[in-house]
C-alpha cells in the first residue's frame, strides 16, 4: 500500500532528519545489443531537505539519466537508492506511481506536454490522478499557471505556444500537486536570459519555502543560483561543492532589460 | 482516482479521434442492430404462429397418414396408404374423448377460369372440417353433407384463389375448371393469412366433397388426414391416446412397431412450432452477432493502434503518477464507452430496422425490454473483452520506455 510506504518514509525521514535523497554507488548500463552503454558509473550523492542543486556537465554526461532515478521512472542498475530514507527499489509500481504523483514533480527535457490538450487540461493532469476533486484540481492548475506567468494562455493548445511558454506549462505541471522535490531537466534550456530568471526567481522562491530542487543546466549563470553545484563527467561525479556569492534572481531581473527595450 | 474522472479522460480522448470513433462504433452498431431485428423477426413469428394454432381451435387434432420419428419429422407423410374412412367412423364410435371429426385426402389442382389459370391445394373433406377447424365463410357457404353424397362437383375456395382466379368478379355461382373438371364455386373461406406454423399460404386452398376428390380427381379410396375436435382442450389428450390405441389395433400393428399414422394434438403442435421458432430465432440471431464479433474485433483493432500512437501520452500519464490500473481503467473505458454508444445506437437502429419489416412484409416484430437490456449489456460485455488486452498492453508499458517512445 501506498499509504504504508508514505508512513514508513516519514518515519524514517524524521530519523534521517535532513536527508532527503540519499544515492550510494549507483551505475546504470543500456545494453545495446553486443555494446553496452555506461551512463552511470558509481555515482553517490546525498541531498537534504530544501536543498537547491544544480547538475552540470556536457551532453551524454549522464544527468538526464540521474535525473530519471531520482524521479523514480528508472531504476538503477546497481546502487541503493533510497528516498526518504526508503530502498526505492523495493517499492511496488503502484506505491511509485504514487511517489511520482504526490511527492515528485518533474520537469521533462522535451517539455513532454499532449498536444490536442489545452495548457490548463495539461496542468491539471497530474490532479487527476491524485485525490483532488474537480473543482480543487482545477484552481490549483489555475494558480500554477499564473506563478509561471501564463495566466491569458489557459485555453491555449501546446502547439499555439512558443517554446518557452511550453517549458513554463511543463513546470506548472510540475508544480501543481505540490510536490516535496522538484526535479526539472534543463528548465530554462529554451527560455531567453530574463525569462529564465524569472524562472529561477519562482525556483528560489519556492526553495525558501522548503521545496527541495535539483535542475540540470548546461549554464553556469543559471546554476550559480542554486546553492550547491555539482558537475557530471562521463557517468561520475567530478565535483560537487557550495555556490558561493549566490545571487538572488529577483534582484538580478531588475538589472536586466525587459524584453521590449 | 475516481471512476468518473476515468470517464471524463476516457471521453476527451474519444472526442479527440470523432471520425475515428464513430467508423469503430459502426461495427457494433451494425451488429447490435441486426441482432435485436433478428430477434424481433424470430419472436414475431413464434408469437403469430402460436396465435394461428390457437386460431384452428384450441382442441384440435389432427391425425395423419405416415410415420413420425422422433425428432418429428413425418416419414412417408400422405403417402402411406393406411388411413381409410372407416377409420374416422372407429374413432367417432369408440373414443369417448372424440367429439367430431372430418375425414380429407389432398391432391394438386390446376385450376382455370376464364383466361385465368392457378395451381393450388385441392383438398376433399366433409362439411363438418369448416367446424372443426373454425372456418367461417366471408362469401356463401361450404358444400352439404347432400354434395358429399352425390359427389357432386361443388368448391368451397380460399382467398387466394379468389384473389388470383376472379379478381373484381363474384366468385359465387361461377363456374371454374379444375383439373378439367367443371366445378360450381358456392363459397369463399375468410382469410387466414400465411401460417408462420407451416409455413406457407392457408388461403392458396380450395375445398371440394371428399367423394368428389375421391372418385373423380385421385381415384384412390385412402384418407390423406382427419381432423378430430375433443370434447374439451382438457380431453384433447385423452383423445390423442384413445386414437392411437385404436388405430393400432385396427391396423394390426404389433407392441413395439413403429405406427403407420401420426395424431398431434394442439399442444403438440404448438410446442413442434415453438421450438421451430426457437431454433429459427437463434440461427438468426447467431448470423447476426458474428457481425457483433466482427464489430468487437474492430474495436481491438483501433484501441491497439490507439495505444500504440498515444504510447507518449501513456509514458506521460505514468511518469505524473498514473497507477497501471488507472491506465488499464482509462483504456479499457474508452473500449467500453465505444462499444456501449455503439450498441445503444444499434438498439435504435434494430428498432428502425425491426418497424420497416414490419411494415414491408406485414410480419410482427416482437422487440422485449429484455432483448434490449440483454443488447446493452453484451455491448458492454464485448467492449470488455476486446478492450482488454489493449488496454493490458497500455499498462504494461514502461514509463521511460514510454516517453522515449518515436
Ligand atoms: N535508453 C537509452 N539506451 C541507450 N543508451 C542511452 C539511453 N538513454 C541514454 N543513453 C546513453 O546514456 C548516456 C547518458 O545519457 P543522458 O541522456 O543521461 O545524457 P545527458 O547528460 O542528459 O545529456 P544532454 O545534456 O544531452 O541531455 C549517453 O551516452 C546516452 O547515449
Ligand atoms: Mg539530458
Amino acid at each position: 500500500m501506498a499509504t504504508t510506504a508514505q508512513s514508513a518514509a516519514s518515519l524514517a525521514a524524521k530519523q534521517n532528519h535532513e536527508t532527503v535523497i540519499e544515492i550510494q554507488d549507483v551505475h546504470k548500463y543500456y545494453e545495446l545489443g553486443e555494446t553496452r552503454v555506461h551512463a552511470l558509473r558509481g555515482v553517490s550523492v546525498s541531498i537534504a531537505r530544501a536543498e537547491f542543486v544544480a547538475i552540470m556537465g556536457s551532453s551524454g554526461s549522464g544527468k538526464s539519466t540521474f535525473m530519471n532515478i531520482l524521479g523514480c521512472l528508472d531504476k538503477p542498475s546497481a546502487g541503493r537508492y533510497l528516498l526518504e530514507g526508503v530502498e526505492v527499489s523495493k517499492l511496488t509500481k503502484k506505491e511509485l506511481a504514487t511517489i511520482r504523483n504526490h511527492k515528485i514533480g518533474f520537469v521533462f527535457q522535451g517539455f513532454n506536454l499532449l498536444s490536442r490538450t489545452t495548457a490548463l487540461e495539461n496542468v491539471e493532469l497530474p490532479t487527476l490522478y491524485a485525490r483532488i476533486n474537480k473543482s480543487e484540481g482545477e484552481k490549483r492548475s489555475r494558480e500554477a499557471l499564473a506563478l509561471v506567468g501564463l495566466a491569458d494562455r489557459m485555453e491555449h493548445f501546446p502547439s499555439q505556444l512558443s517554446g518557452g511558454q511550453q517549458q513554463r506549462v511543463a513546470i506548472a505541471r510540475a508544480l501543481v500537486n505540490r510536490p516535496s522535490i522538484l526535479l526539472a531537466d534543463e528548465p530554462t534550456g529554451n527560455l531567453d536570459s530574463r525569462t529564465s530568471v524569472e524562472i529561477m526567481d519562482i525556483f528560489q522562491k519556492l526553495n525558501d519555502e522548503g521545496l527541495t530542487i535539483v535542475l540540470v543546466t548546461h549554464e553556469p549563470d543559471i546554476a550559480n543560483f542554486a546553492k550547491r553545484s555539482i558537475q557530471f563527467r562521463d557517468g561520475k561525479i567530478r565535483r560537487d561543492e557550495a555556490v558561493q556569492n549566490r545571487p538572488r534572481a529577483a534582484e538580478v531581473i531588475k538589472t536586466l532589460p525587459t524584453l521590449e527595450d | 482516482m475516481d471512476l468518473l474522472a476515468i470517464i471524463r479522460i476516457a471521453m476527451r480522448a474519444l472526442s479527440r479521434n470523432k471520425m475515428r470513433s464513430i467508423l469503430t462504433m459502426l461495427g457494433i452498431i451494425i451488429g447490435v442492430g441486426a441482432v435485436i431485428a433478428m430477434l424481433g423477426v424470430g419472436q414475431g413469428a413464434r408469437q403469430t404462429m402460436q396465435e394461428q394454432i390457437q386460431a384452428m381451435g384450441s382442441n384440435m387434432l389432427f391425425v395423419g397418414a405416415g410415420t413420425v420419428t422422433r425428432s418429428g419429422m413425418h416419414m412417408g407423410w400422405g403417402s402411406t396408404k393406411s388411413l381409410v374412412y372407416d377409420d374416422m367412423l372407429a374413432i367417432l364410435r369408440e373414443c369417448p374423448a372424440a367429439h367430431a371429426a372430418a375425414p380429407g385426402s389432398s391432391s394438386n389442382g390446376q385450376v382455370v377460369f376464364g383466361n385465368d389459370n392457378w395451381a393450388t391445394r385441392l383438398n376433399g373433406t366433409e362439411p363438418q372440417y369448416f367446424d372443426i377447424r373454425n372456418w367461417p365463410f366471408q362469401e356463401g357457404s361450404g358444400f352439404t353433407q347432400d354434395d358429399v353424397i352425390m359427389a357432386a362437383n361443388v368448391a368451397a375456395i380460399g382467398e387466394t384463389v379468389r384473389k388470383n382466379l376472379f379478381g373484381a368478379t363474384d366468385p359465387i355461382g361461377q363456374t371454374l375448371r379444375i383439373n378439367n373438371l367443371p366445378f360450381r364455386v358456392t363459397g369463399v373461406l375468410a382469410p387466414k393469412g400465411t401460417s408462420a406454423a407451416m409455413s406457407d399460404d392457408q388461403d392458396d386452398i380450395i375445398l371440394i366433397p371428399l367423394t368428389t376428390l375421391q372418385k373423380k380427381v385421385t381415384g384412390q379410396p385412402w384418407l390423406r388426414w382427419i381432423m378430430v375436435s375433443a370434447i374439451s382442450r382438457e380431453a384433447s389428450y385423452a383423445a390423442q391416446k384413445q386414437i392411437t390405441l385404436l388405430l393400432r389395433d385396427r391396423h394390426h400393428i404389433r407392441p413395439g412397431a413403429d405406427d403407420d399414422f401420426f395424431v398431434r394434438n394442439l399442444a403438440d403442435m404448438a410446442d413442434v412450432a415453438d421450438e421451430a421458432g426457437r431454433v429459427m430465432t437463434l440461427l438468426l440471431a447467431s448470423i447476426a452477432s458474428v457481425s457483433l464479433i466482427v464489430g468487437g474485433i474492430g474495436i481491438m483493432n483501433i484501441m491497439l493502434v490507439s495505444v500504440t500512437e498515444r504510447t507518449r501520452e501513456i509514458g506521460l500519464r505514468m511518469a505524473i503518477g498514473a497507477t497501471e490500473a488507472n491506465v488499464q481503467q482509462q483504456f479499457l473505458i474508452e473500449a467500453v464507452v465505444l462499444s456501449l454508444m455503439g450498441g445503444t445506437i444499434g438498439i435504435l437502429f434494430g428498432l428502425g430496422a425491426s418497424y420497416v419489416i414490419t411494415q414491408t412484409l406485414g410480419w410482427p416484430v416482437l422487440v422485449s425490454p429484455i432483448v434490449i437490456v440483454i443488447a446493452v449489456l453484451f455491448s458492454m460485455a464485448v467492449g470488455v473483452f476486446f478492450g482488454f488486452y489493449p488496454a493490458r498492453k497500455a499498462a504494461q508499458l514502461d514509463p521511460i520506455e514510454a516517453l522515449r517512445y518515436e
